[in-house]
């Protein structure tokens, strides 16, 4: 995702023409990247890249669903991890004064950062104080968000990335199209020929006889981040909770190079999202049983590690926690939204997702791609000023699989259907950012072919419709709230009868999309 | 205003909808019966060795026999400076974390550490670096773990184990060797941690 900083300058401004585009600033999308009916055409037409994802997630869908099974509780353990999730963002306020507490009593340092900026500035500065060049990173999404490794190489900081999946997007000068697996896109013979072409460059280079098999290119990983763990000073990671009560942050991976960036570098920096917040020690346990089955589809991912500040003689002897916003609290204002700060990025809802499958996760444009995306980026960075942007919320057939499968039941198609009405709002009389919104609804019902693809995957018709019934005419008449834009145009000043039921796409063609 | 309190005064702004005598303790949680499983001894061996780890069980007397099996081909082994004396093997070279410099773990054969605790339900072995645990870091660079996990150690699930950790020590919790699934989504063992996983389940 980020221009791969290397050691001169030189070097860094003859590559300049390859960099692909950077995080913007402010965070959550990215510059230069179309709206998502342009880029989701494009995508369409890549044979190889729907191959590739649909053999991931179908993969993915099936081990999930698998271990899932095996847990007689698991509707109970979803309730507990929504209803958890509730009471730490109700009470956020009292939370994150108790983990700073917590946090600074274990012998951390606890920062704020109101936006991007003041994150990554933080960063730099503590990175810059241990006279370093370079920093090794755990996977994070919170600092792709912030544009983190973009920020450090205009500091002259070299960040690398040590899970395997972001080392070869780094080192293709790519784009993360997944939150699980930011590689997916990429198959093993373009994996093979990122690491002879690129590795020496940034370090140990991939032996000349490298095969594509994903044992060796796994090994040849292995070699070359190993000299960078063992000589790191400064490590910088991100976590997937944070306990209010105890100080103790939480991070779930496979590898072990999160292991090695937490505890062989002198300085540790997390950078931690205000909604990583959960109230008690206790309260993991539903989380930990969650997480791993919703996201990689096993009982437990091979290696989870959790600290609370600094451990005398034992990992960083300096630890830093910057409290991240930029944009959450706008989240947490909006009483429909609200919710989508329950996710815990396991990314079960981009595997179920008709759409996310067709399209990649590039089309998005957005560093949280998929159904959670298409509603977490609108409101991070606010609708009506940003094509790109208002466009995400139509990326969706509301077939509603996405909220099925969440661990925390967040309903993504309720979400969806109310940011259709914001960005309706924010352009009413302005005819050209309408003409993209429509483009986005068109693509998605206008192709029945698409649609009806859609609705088979999901086992869900007329379900949408009454998903966005959410009030009743006078006389007690059911009718539609919110519907889909543009036809919110028109149910938002008055109330819609409730069609019979029939499929969604059977419904678009006979009101010509709503309009009869 | 600093970024602190205005991050705080933000999130009071935005919660404005919560009625303001509400305390955390009246969003309700329910919490979801205790799993009923079978053998956990069984399950925690059958489900270690779906990760592609080894397990074997055996009695205190047969301990010293299986740990020589399982440090086979070992020259040079990482040892805890609190490994209790009774499981120092015979055999290998015993190196004692004293501690020592990373690029000297990076140079023995393996590591012998004990656990915790072990999970049934998931196949999951815990370290809080206790006693005859090590460092975090000393289980960490050696490509080979051997670790001894007692059956009076093993819980049922992961509530269980949650419950009688200690939340202020450091964790690990370990489910089968370092993998990655990255490319094509092909499983493969062993990328940064180690590649070869040994449990010894005592009792
Ligand atoms: S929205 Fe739900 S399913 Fe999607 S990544 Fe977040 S927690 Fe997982």
């Amino acid at each position: 995702m980020s221009e791969l900083a290397s050691e001169s300058s030189t070097r860094r401004s003859a590559r300049s023409a390859e960099v692909a585009p950077r995080a913007a600033a402010g965070g959550a999308t990215f510059l230069g990247t179309p709206a998502f009916p342009i880029a989701a055409k494009a995508a369409l037409a890549d044979a190889q890249l729907r191959r590739n994802l649909a053999h991931a997630t179908g993969t993915i869908r099936g081990k999930r669903a698998a271990v899932v099974a095996e847990v007689a509780n698991w509707e109970e353990l979803r309730l507990a991890g929504a209803a958890l999730k509730d009471r730490t963002l109700r009470h956020l306020d009292t939370y994150l004064t108790q983990l700073e507490t917590a946090l600074t009593k274990a012998g951390a340092t606890v920062h704020w950062a109101r936006d991007a900026a003041e994150a990554n500035r933080i960063v730099v500065d503590i990175a810059r104080g241990h006279g370093t060049d370079e920093v090794v990173k755990v996977k994070s999404m919170a600092t792709v968000e912030i544009g983190l490794n973009e920020a450090l190489a205009d500091a002259g900081i070299t960040a690398w990335e040590t899970d395997l999946a972001e080392l070869i997007v780094q080192l293709g000068h790519d784009l993360p199209s997944h939150i699980l697996v930011p590689a997916i896109h990429r198959n093993r013979s373009e994996v093979r020929e990122i690491f002879l072409r690129e590795m020496g460059r940034a370090g140990r280079p991939a032996p000349p006889d490298l095969t594509d098999n994903p044992a060796d290119l796994a090994a040849a990983a292995r070699e070359h981040l190993r000299e960078k763990f063992l000589r790191a000073k400064v490590a910088v990671s991100g976590a997937n909770f944070a306990v209010a009560e105890t100080g103790t942050l939480a991070v779930v991976e496979s590898e072990g190079n999160g292991r090695m960036c937490l505890t062989l570098p002198e300085v540790l920096i997390s950078v931690v999202g205000i909604e990583k917040l959960v109230p008690t020690w206790a309260d993991l346990d539903v989380f930990l049983q969650l997480l791993p089955r919703s996201s990689t589809g096993e009982r437990m991912n091979p290696y989870t590690s959790m600290w609370s500040g600094v451990t005398p003689g034992d990992g960083p002897q300096e630890v830093h926690v910057v409290l991240l916003d930029n944009g959450r609290t706008d989240v947490l204002a909006d009483e429909v939204g609200r919710q989508a700060l329950r996710c815990i990025r396991c990314s079960a809802c981009l595997n179920v997702c008709p759409v996310y499958e067709r399209t990649g996760g590039h089309s998005y444009g957005s560093v949280y791609p998929g159904p959670i995306g298409a509603i977490l980026t609108p409101m991070l960075r606010g609708v009506g000023h940003d094509e790109q942007v208002d466009s995400l919320p139509y990326a969706s057939s509301l077939c509603g699989a996405c909220f099925e499968v969440c661990p925390v039941r967040i309903d993504i198609p309720e979400v969806l259907v109310h940011l259709r009405s914001q960005v309706v709002d924010a352009h009413r009389g302005r005819p050209s950012l309408q003409g993209a919104a429509m483009k986005a609804a068109s693509w998605m019902f206008g192709t029945s072919a698409r649609t009806a693809a859609a609705e088979k995957l999901s086992g869900l018709g007329s379900r949408v419709l009454d998903r966005t019934v959410r009030r009743r005419a006078p006389g007690g008449r059911r009718a539609l709230g919110s519907l889909p834009w543009p036809v919110s145009a028109w149910s938002d000043a008055r109330d819609t009868p409730v069609p019979p039921p029939e499929s969604f796409r059977a419904w678009w063609s006979r009101t010509d999309g709503g309009r009869r | 205003m600093n970024a602190r309190d205005a991050i705080l005064a933000r999130v009071r702004t935005a919660l404005r909808d919560v009625p303001r005598d509400e305390t955390p303790a009246d969003v309700e949680v329910p919490r979801p019966p205790a799993p009923v499983l079978p053998d956990r001894v069984e399950l925690f061996a059958e489900r270690v060795a779906d990760y592609k780890a080894t397990v074997v069980r055996c009695t205190p007397a047969e301990l010293p026999e299986r740990l020589a099996e399982a440090l086979h081909g070992v020259a040079r082994l990482l040892v805890p400076t609190d490994l209790p004396a009774e499981l120092h093997p015979a055999g290998p070279e015993l190196v004692e974390d004293t501690p020592l410099p990373v690029t000297a773990l990076d140079a023995v054969d393996g590591v012998l550490t004990t656990a915790r605790l072990g999970i049934a339900e998931t196949g999951t072995i815990v370290l809080d670096h206790g006693p005859g645990q090590g460092r975090r870091a000393a289980t960490l660079v050696p490509d080979l773990h051997v670790c001894v996990v007692r059956t009076d150690q093993v819980v049922t699930g992961v509530p269980d184990a949650v419950a009688a950790l200690d939340p202020h020590r450091p964790q690990t919790w370990i489910s089968g060797p370092s993998a990655t699934s990255d490319i094509e989504l092909d499983r493969v063992e062993g990328v940064h941690g180690p590649r070869t996983l040994r449990v010894l389940l005592v009792g």
